[in-house]
């Protein structure tokens, strides 16, 4: 398994490198290279399953299958343009003096360590060590959170700090439950928490002990995915933390935490051989729906909105999954990877359109279009992607997710379709005086970096149109493993 | 299975239970963090117990971790960063310790019946314990959740992970070596950070009240 020893060790060295090389002009440079690096390991990786599917290394303690090297390649991917679009945008907020020499070689560093924390929890085997990942991630960006020193950053980081640590220690009391469950039928050794030995002996699992396991590790994971009530760090945290991070922690965070939650449930599916799991999961999800939706409503700040968003996103992926069956899990998959690329792509163009205002305080920022057309029509275009519009990959998704929901679940349709209208006149109502509309902007120092904005949007643009034949098999794939 | 050891694993048991009644009332910061150095001493003693009763070598591992970790390394660094911060003398005024008592017996009755159907599957000798662990994880979570200051607060969370290694050890022999040394690992490393973020904070504010982190709300 060599493309994954590349995936694992290019970022990890890449962080020790990054904070070695410190403050050199080109280290945004050295950032993207990492990144770029990571990318041609996870597309080696992912053509290595595509060829000869699913597999494990080292002792079992990885293993890769279509579900996980999907992810894999999405994290990558996206992380690599986030490196591309950061070094213009960092490069801006160097001029206005927010960034100092020290705060970039630390922003820089744990860029890339978090990269490895992500792909290692995509990677693992190991329950546990999936646990210990996802909580290295919250540690390697929560400085990051506060890099700007504000107060309002250092309340946002230190919400995300405490609440997703507390979410998280639910997570890992389910684990030790998980792994309580496990031991009684595979044995007290290391092994037992390897998830592809517990998927083969899943129905042997004891059900009220994995009941229970499955309620504490969503609502521990579920804390990192932003299911309503378990939100409330997701907003500030990518509100106040530096744009090229909200775009990561909402584009690829969630998804990772989403994907532990999902592969606790393929367990539970099991285990319980009731729908249980993704009742629950159905629960979480149309909350988490409704309630961003009338959230998003009232905010002021662009970046706070747009996570918002992200909440009544991932809500709708959580619904999807819960719902079960290859097409809702299809869609779920389809959904994920079309949220992550709009959304990042909205958060590049709104970073820089916050950057010529001055502000992220949406009455402030007036006109884009008139003194930057690339970023106003990317702004513009993310918007109406993200919404659902016709002809990008989120209307596809959206489009699978509503019918699935109207054969199985008639109730829940209505309430999805209304969470969809009100966030629909909510966002495009706030957009639009953004983009059009006449108000006093700046010029940037640098140009700004709107390549990665329109390569997103192209992508998903045509994941509506058309998805290649060897994609949608392995979406195929992917949600025949989520059963 | 020697009778003395499950009585010395109960023993241990009761002594977190205590101790976490103990952190919830105790004002003064100094006091908590030698109350969290003592249920460090619990959970090495009642590890160590239970890996001498059965056998399994691995726990003395995770015991000597514990003692490393949780009765030396982080009691110091907290101690250091109280002193640093000068908070070390701090008192706080804000709590009700009548009303978190009954909170707290509340809580340990709740977990108890929580953990019931769940023990009865446990073939551990300290089964009956993860009624206990559970209680000492949700009391740390009132503690985080009624103080008002940064330190407890993080104390808080660091007892919270006390009760879920208990749970780990009560409830089956340990978690898998690797995962356990990956849980101190991140533990280490968190409290780091926290430190540093503890100086940006008072940097910002010339004060560790958290009651300066509630103004990003919803209008």
């Amino acid at each position: 398994m060599e493309p994954l020893a590349v995936l694992l060790s290019v970022p990890l060295a890449g962080s020790i490198a990054l904070w070695l090389i410190g403050e050199r002009e080109w280290a945004p440079e050295a950032n993207a290279a990492v990144s770029f690096t990571t990318v041609a390991a996870a597309a080696w990786l992912a053509a290595g399953v595509i060829a000869d599917g699913p597999a494990t290394a080292l002792d079992d303690q990885f293993f890769v299958d279509p579900l996980n090297v999907f992810l894999v390649t999405l994290t990558a991917f996206v992380g690599f343009t986030t490196s591309l679009f950061s070094g213009p945008y960092m490069r801006i907020e160097r001029e206005k003096g927010r960034m100092t020499a020290g705060r970039l070689r630390l922003y820089h560093s744990m860029y890339q360590a978090f990269m490895f924390t992500m792909l290692l929890a995509l990677t693992t085997n190991n329950m546990g060590i999936l646990w210990v990942a996802m909580e290295a991630a919250t540690l390697a960006t929560v400085l990051l959170v506060s890099v700007y020193r504000t107060p309002a950053s250092l309340e946002a980081a230190w919400k995300y700090f405490i609440l997703c640590g507390v979410g998280i220690a639910q997570a890992l009391f389910g684990t030790i439950l998980l792994y309580f469950a496990a031991e009684r039928v595979l044995g007290p050794q290391g092994d037992a928490l390897l998830w592809t030995h517990l998927a083969l002996v899943k129905t042997r699992l004891e059900p009220t002990i994995m009941s229970l396991a499955f309620v504490f590790l969503l609502v521990g994971y579920g804390t990192k995915v932003g299911l309503v009530p378990l939100h409330n760090w997701l907003p500030d945290a990518h509100a106040e933390g530096p744009t090229p991070i909200s775009a990561v922690l909402s584009g690829l965070l969630l998804n990772v935490a989403l994907y532990a939650v999902v592969r606790c449930k393929v367990l539970a599916d099991g285990a319980l051989a009731s729908h249980f799991a993704g009742n629950l999961m159905m629960g979480f999800g149309l909350l988490s729906v409704v309630a961003a939706a009338f959230f998003l409503s009232r905010q002021r700040d662009v970046k706070r909105m747009f996570a918002y968003s992200s909440i009544e996103h991932m809500g709708l992926v959580a619904f999807a999954f819960g719902m079960g069956g290859p097409i809702a899990n299809f869609a779920g998959l389809l959904h994920m990877t079309v949220h992550s690329l709009v959304k990042s792509a909205i958060f590049f163009a709104a970073g820089h359109a916050a950057q010529k205002a001055g502000t992220q305080v949406m009455e402030g920022i007036r006109g884009l279009l008139r003194v930057s057309p690339t970023v106003g029509w990317g702004l513009m275009i993310g918007t109406l992607a993200i919404l659902g519009m016709p002809p990008f990959g989120v209307f596809a998704s959206e489009f699978l997710i509503l019918t699935t929901a109207m054969r199985e679940h008639p109730w829940a349709t209505p309430l999805l379709l209304l969470a969809l209208g009100v966030a629909f006149a909510a966002i495009f109502g706030r957009v639009q005086p953004m983009v059009f509309g006449e108000g006093p902007l700046e010029t940037l120092a640098y140009r700004p970096a709107v390549a990665p904005v329109f390569i997103h949007l192209g992508l998903a643009l045509m994941l509506g149109l058309y998805i290649p034949p060897y994609l949608a098999a392995w979406y195929e794939q992917a949600a025949r493993l989520l059963g | 299975m020697n009778p003395l050891a499950i009585q010395a694993v109960n023993l241990f048991a009761s002594g977190l239970l205590l101790l976490a009644f103990a952190m919830l009332a105790q004002r003064r910061i100094v006091a908590l963090i030698n109350l969290f150095a003592l249920q460090g001493v619990a959970l090495v003693g009642s590890t160590a117990t239970v890996a001498w009763a059965t056998g399994q070598r691995h726990l003395y591992w995770s015991a000597a971790i514990t003692l490393v970790l949780k009765v030396l390394l982080l009691p110091w660094i907290l101690h250091r960063l109280i002193r640093r911060l000068n908070v070390k003398w701090d008192v706080e005024t804000l709590i009700n310790i009548p009303t978190m008592m009954l909170v707290g017996i509340f809580l340990v009755v709740f977990a108890f019946n929580l953990a019931l159907p769940i023990s009865e599957f446990s073939r551990s000798i300290a089964r009956g314990t993860l009624g206990i662990a559970l209680a000492c994880v949700l009391m740390s979570f009132l503690m985080m959740i009624t103080r008002s200051k940064a330190v407890p607060q993080v104390i808080g969370f660091l007892s919270m992970e006390n009760g879920l290694f208990f749970a780990a050890t009560s409830a089956t022999y340990g978690m898998p070596m690797v995962v356990e040394l990956g849980i101190a690992l991140d533990v280490l490393v968190g409290m780091v950070i926290l430190g540093v973020f503890l100086f940006q904070i008072r940097e910002q504010f010339d004060s560790l009240d958290i009651h300066h982190l509630e103004k990003l709300k919803d209008e």
